[in-house]
């Protein structure tokens, strides 16, 4: 659209600079300040609502004239209103009108003259400066990096309703960082709005309104502060329930709810407070009605899904709340049939809204279904809602992309899903096609879905083991992020748990015992522990054990050792314990440990450990060690109680902890038998 | 703006008309021995003394009128219980009827019992909700909550049959007049609190858990559904809640959302005839011109004339004439007034015996008051009240009875045929029955006329109207006039203009110390002079009577004013509000009218006639079950 509209107009401009245009800048530089007005006065009613007057005059050079005239001291205060109101006027065309204009440096030009003391004149600049903020083009830095603007937006907040709507709508639109957010809050932004929620004009309300919803998004410290502010003897949160009546205007419904939920997820507010569960929720809820418009139901079902995300008894209400999983169904019908032919206005508005709703509604579904069971059974008997997943894995639309893998990832947490449906609709496949090529975010989510598609129980396992996967998973345990190291690794334990000697070896093959050891020296715990849990899965059944000890043995020993001495968690170490215990267990493997005088010292101390669980798995060791039935235990058992394991052992038959007690006798009675 | 002066005094006194108890109220007032709490419909609670039940039946009372407040329920009561003659056997009542328990065998779906509310819904409350508490779920939970019409059989649960719907709490479905029901919502079990919530606007009906909107669960209902239970294993009881206490869900967040949906409806459709022609006199232009002629706002409506490129239909100098004798009348200057409209027009009074009547009876009334002419230079003073029009170059009549007669038929007395707005005269006359806002007690004011009553008066009205022998048929023909031209009463007018013209040195020697309200403004004098004065108008009385026959209206008039004089204080006794400055408008407002019948204008303008018939409208819409006109009020446009 952009393209078709340029083109024409750069063609006039230069084909016919036309005289008029060229007569309205000429006057600007008349020596005479009164006909230099009436030039001013004049271009203001011939650019009024005029795009193509617009691009002609910026192209003309009068930007720089007009900035000029407004900043000279010696031009009428009249004159210098007029300019900005003319500059103001350019600013409403095209993006490109703005980018010239913040290239002539428009922005310090016109906060400049907000020092001025006539009201006029900086409302002028202030409705000017607003419509230049608003556009996307608009790097927001600028407003910030002058460190005395802000303190003196907020000075005029107080000088007349126009710059109250105008600054608040710069503020909102500007603060779009946590850095944002701290230097509106320490230059007292709250104090100064807030008192505007109450004003007579509907506009300053609402922007008031979005400040607040900027201001308090993902911000605790904000949001702590704004629970505890009082507007007119009443606390804020009451205010925003107040704008969330449903006789108030849906704009102000939306906006009172986004400020209370963020304020919520800021932890402000409990969860369970009866304005974020009986208000806002339900709030939210109508807002994804059909009666809303597009745009209502996109951000209406967006912010309840950010609302409710960690908490299943909001998940739980607001999954029986005015048949909202059915609600959201109506999301996939856009454009609809009968738009196509009845209305093509209409079919162009549905078309432009359809990705946004369709992830608007999958991410919903996903924080619905995030936590309770029955839920995410509700969303699967949803009218086509796996082939809609389905299909939505594919569209073109990164953002649906995303969104209907997170949904995915969300159901794919149930037991039942992934044994019945997950595998009807063989949502793996697209699954594994998004998997090869995908930004990091979407890579994230499917990985992560396919790491609980891998569990055992799931009958998608098999064919997604065909389907070349573990190669997809070896590489994203090299990617930079932890996240991908993470899912990646993850989803090989999976695939290891309980699996044939050929999918293991397969494994270690493609991931390289290179590799496996830089994982286990990753910097990331989450990485370290699952990539134990795949030693661990790797090392179960005794053929399966020596095998690969047999092949990677000194490896393994060396990692163990690392790992216990160093600084870790007691899960991660007790986690290699148990991988230890599990080589005592081989055949040929247990040698490797029978043999490393250090390694047993190791396992003696943490049978003296003061925590239980090392004391368990260390135990557990032992006793694998020293099992009766085996060739040599005779020798290993003599060994270690030359080594005073006996006497630990004994002494642990006397613990407290029930579980450590029985091991420990278990243990000693390979010595009496 | 222009309009907003006359109209916000007209709605002062429109509200504070809806004050005084209902009529078929007396009953129970007498009951309740001075409690004058105005709630008739509590009598059978009240007598039981226990005052905690009492205070909870007021609360009951207060919430039902707050939620639906175009509901009339002399002419359709509210659910308030269960009702113990409309259920099957095996329910069990108490707690004052809201507490429903099984006590069948509960063996079969055979054994499902239902009960319904005393009354149906009515649909003037727009947006209907009440909640029931689950107390126990009893042996399997099959408790059933929803709707049924009059006559549907009890001996099962709500939703199995024709006309009868309900959410069930064992497997959460709802049943649409069907035995099999289709998924709808959670299940419920004890301790839950299930609501259930009828649009009788667009005829759909939700229900809630816990204060959680539930979402659509039938539409397309018929009207004057009743709230209905059903249970149907042991040990299942639960509690209805039909307002006596807060409700969990926020019904009122709900009833806000249509309120305004509602009125921007009608907003848009009132863009719609802004752009009509000008030549309907209900075009919006014309209601506002001819209501401020009517008045006699006359620069006003001269400029609003300009403005709008009218015409004027009365020549200016008549609304000066008309004003000049409202201002008369309400000042309390009767004799003056009289006088006056006399010489401005002279065949007037002489047509209208029983308006000259009624005009002098105010005259009689403002001497006893000491604000008449002939008394008030005989000694008197002006008595205080008169301040409420103070003398201002151009006081603005107060128009609050034309509207009053036009709107109050449509509130209190539900009766059919009686078109309001057009005859204005006809509610003057009951006006000295109607109760009034002042601190009188109820008790000794007569009570507004029943629908009986009013149908006497409107039969009557129409045979009299038929009786005439002008041809005209038109409805506006005033009742009283009967079409007997009546004596002149010019002999009762002797000497007043020269009363008039001592005014001015009477008022000179007034005393500022004497104390206020005397009768006749003190003077002894303007006693006799009243006294006089009274048997003058008893003989026109009995004048009157003879050429036209017995008037009950004039009578009791008569009856009225000379009861003043039956008390040592008038102003506080029970006739006192007689004396109330206020009693002046509806005096003015017949006699302005009747002036512009002569004149062949409308003694109703147009303006005070559509909002009648709106307010009608409403009434209408409310019978034939439209449920919007709970949120249509014209009092919300009268502001």
């Amino acid at each position: 659209m952009a393209c078709m509209l340029e083109a024409p107009l750069r063609i006039s401009v230069l084909s016919e600079v036309t005289a008029t245009s060229r007569h309205y800048v000429d006057r600007l530089f008349d020596p005479d300040p009164q006909k230099v007005l009436q030039g001013v006065i004049d271009m203001k009613n011939a650019v009024i609502g005029n795009n193509k007057q617009k691009a002609n005059l910026i192209v003309l050079g009068a930007v720089p004239r007009l900035l000029y005239l407004l900043q000279q001291p010696t031009s009428s205060l009249e004159l210098r209103t007029e300019c900005a109101v003319v500059l103001g006027s350019l600013a409403m065309g095209t993006e490109n009108n703005i980018k010239s204009l913040v290239d002539c440096h428009i922005i310090p030009a016109l906060l400049q003259g907000l020092l001025c003391q006539d009201l006029k004149f900086i409302e002028a600049c202030l409705r000017c400066l607003r419509t230049v903020f608003i556009s996307p083009v608009t790097p927001v830095q600028l407003l910030f990096t002058d460190p005395t603007v802000i303190p003196h937006l907020m000075s005029l907040l107080s000088r007349s309703q126009r710059t109250q709507e105008y600054i608040t709508q710069i503020f909102s639109h500007c603060c779009k960082t946590p850095e944002h957010q701290m230097i509106l809050y320490n230059h007292g932004a709250i104090q100064n709005i807030a008192p505007l929620l109450m004003s007579p004009s509907y506009k300053v309300q609402m922007q008031a309104l979005k400040c607040f919803s900027v201001l308090a998004y993902e911000n605790t410290q904000v949001s702590m502060t704004l629970v505890n502010v009082l507007v007119d003897g009443e606390l804020l949160t009451q205010v925003f329930v107040k704008m969330m009546q449903r006789d108030r205007p849906i704009e102000m419904q939306l906006t009172a709810a986004k400020c209370l939920t963020y304020m919520c997820r800021a932890g402000a507010i409990r969860t369970d407070d009866t304005c974020i569960i009986m208000k806002t929720l339900p709030c939210l809820v109508r807002m994804c009605s059909k009666e809303r418009l597009l745009e209502e139901r996109v951000e209406g079902a967006e912010t309840l899904a950010y609302l409710m995300e960690p908490d299943v008894e909001l998940q739980r209400i607001a999954s029986i709340t005015d048949h909202l999983v059915a609600m959201l169904a109506d999301y996939f019908k856009y454009p609809s049939s009968v738009s196509a032919i009845a209305d093509i206005k209409r079919l162009d508005h549905d078309l432009k809204h359809a990705h946004e709703l369709r992830q608007a509604a999958f991410k919903l579904y996903a924080s619905l279904g995030a936590n309770d069971e029955d839920i995410r059974k509700k969303i699967t008997e949803t009218e086509n809602m796996m082939d809609r997943i389905v299909s939505g894995l594919s569209e073109s639309s990164i953002k649906v992309r995303l969104a209907a893998v997170r949904c995915l990832h969300s159901l794919s947490r149930s037991v039942q899903q992934l044994r019945t449906s997950f595998h009807d609709h063989a949502v793996w496949k697209p699954l594994m096609k998004l998997l090869q090529n995908a930004p990091d975010e979407v890579l994230v989510m499917a990985s992560s879905t396919l790491c609980n598609l891998l569990l055992e129980f799931s009958p998608s396992k098999e064919p997604i083991l065909e389907s070349g996967v573990v190669e997809l998973l070896c590489s994203l345990t090299q990617s930079d992020s932890p996240a991908l190291r993470v899912n990646g690794i993850w989803a090989l334990m999976n695939m290891a748990f309980q699996a044939d000697q050929k999918v293991k070896v397969e494994i270690v093959r493609a991931l390289g015992t290179e590799q496996l050891f830089r994982l286990l020296s990753d910097p990331d715990a989450n990485v370290l522990m699952k990539t134990l849990g795949l030693l661990r899965n790797l090392l179960s059944t005794r053929p399966h054990i020596d095998q690969i000890m047999s092949s990677h043995g000194k490896q393994i020993m060396q990692a163990v050792t690392l790992i216990l001495e160093g600084e870790h968690g007691i899960e991660v170490k007790e986690q290699t314990l148990c991988i230890l215990g599990n080589i005592a267990d081989g055949h040929t493997a247990k040698e490797l440990i029978m043999t490393n005088d250090d390694m047993l010292q190791k396992i003696k101390s943490y049978m003296g450990h003061s925590n239980v669980k090392l004391q368990l798995a260390a135990t557990f060791c032992v006793s694998n060690l020293i099992w009766n039935e085996e060739d040599g235990s005779q020798e290993r058992q003599d060994k270690l109680r030359e080594m005073g394991f006996v006497d630990i052992l004994h002494k642990l038959t006397q613990a407290s902890d029930p579980n450590l007690c029985d091991r420990a006798k278990t243990a000693m009675q390979q010595y009496l038998a | 703006s222009l309009l907003s002066a006359p109209i916000r005094a007209a709605h002062h006194v429109l509200t504070t008309n809806k004050r005084p108890p209902p009529a078929p109220a007396a009953k129970a007032s007498t009951a309740m021995s001075g409690q004058s709490s105005g709630c008739g419909f509590l009598t059978s609670v009240v007598v039981h003394g226990d005052s905690a039940l009492s205070e909870q039946e007021k609360e009951l009372g207060r919430r039902l009128r707050r939620l639906y407040p175009a509901v009339d329920e002399r002419e359709t009561p509210l659910p308030r219980s269960w009702s113990p003659k409309d259920k099957f056997s095996y329910i069990g009542l108490s707690q004052n009827n809201l507490r429903v328990h099984y006590k069948g065998h509960g063996k079969t779906p055979k054994d499902a019992a239902s009960v319904r509310a005393t009354h149906p819904i009515p649909a003037a409350c727009g947006v209907y909700y009440f909640e029931v508490k689950i107390v126990s779920k009893g042996r399997d939970g099959y408790m059933g909550i929803g709707l049924s019409a009059q006559g549907v059989n009890m001996n099962r649960l709500p939703g199995w049959d024709k006309h009868s719907y309900g959410y069930h709490g064992d497997d959460g479905h709802s049943f649409c007049s069907s035995g099999t029901g289709q998924p709808y919502g959670p299940t419920f079990t004890t301790g839950d609190v299930i609501g259930c919530c009828v649009n009788l606007i667009n005829n759909t009906c939700f229900y809630t858990k816990n204060g959680h909107s539930l979402g659509i669960a039938f539409t397309d209902l018929p009207p004057n559904l009743y709230p209905t239970v059903g249970l149907q294993t042991p040990g299942e009881v639960v509690d209805a809640n039909f307002g006596q206490h807060p409700f969990v869900f926020d019904i009122e967040d709900y009833m806000r959302e249509w309120r305004t949906k509602i009125q921007a409806q009608i907003i848009s459709r009132g863009q719609g005839l802004k752009v009509g022609n000008n030549s309907s006199p209900f075009s919006p232009d014309r209601m506002v011109a001819s209501y401020l002629v009517h008045h006699g706002y006359c620069a006003t409506a001269e400029a609003f004339a300009r403005s709008t490129d009218q015409a004027v239909h009365e020549e200016l100098a008549s609304i000066k004439n008309r004003q000049k004798i409202q201002k008369l009348v309400l000042s309390g200057r009767m004799g003056e007034a009289i006088e006056t409209t006399q010489q401005l027009y002279p065949t007037l009074l002489e047509r209208n015996p029983n308006l000259l009547f009624m005009l002098k009876v105010r005259q009689f009334i403002e001497m006893v008051n000491g604000t008449d002419s002939e008394v008030r230079c005989l000694g008197g003073r002006s008595p205080k009240s008169q301040d409420s029009y103070p003398g201002s170059p151009n006081p603005s009549p107060s128009h609050s009875a034309s509207i009053h007669s036009l709107a109050s038929p449509a509130k209190p007395s539900g009766s059919h045929s009686y078109l309001p707005g057009f005859d204005s005269s006809c509610s003057n006359g009951v006006a000295p029955g109607r109760p009034h806002p002042s601190a009188h007690c109820p008790k000794q004011l007569p009570s507004t006329p029943s629908n009986a009553e009013l149908n006497t008066i409107n039969s009557v009205r129409s045979q009299q109207a038929n009786a005439c022998t002008s041809g005209d048929i038109d409805m506006e023909v005033d009742h009283y006039s009967n079409g007997v031209s009546g004596s002149s009463s010019n002999g009762f007018l002797n000497g007043s203009s020269k009363h008039d013209i001592e005014l001015e040195d009477c008022d000179a020697d007034m005393d500022p110390a004497l104390p206020r309200r005397q009768l006749c403004g003190g003077s002894q004098a303007a006693i006799e002079r009243m006294i006089h004065f009274g048997r003058e108008l008893q003989s026109m009385s009995e004048h009157l009577r003879r050429e036209c026959g017995k008037n009950a209206a004039n009578k009791k008039m008569l009856k009225d004013a000379f009861s003043l004089l039956a008390y040592s204080d008038p102003w506080s006794s029970p006739v006192g509000y007689q004396l109330d400055s206020i009693q002046r408008e509806p005096v003015c407002s017949t006699l302005n009218s009747a002036i512009l019948e002569t004149h062949n204008l409308p003694k109703q303008p147009p303006l005070a006639l559509a909002v009648g018939q709106a307010s009608q409208c409403l009434s209408v819409m409310a019978r034939s079950g439209i449920g919007s006109c709970a949120f249509a009020s014209v009092d919300d446009y009268l502001h």
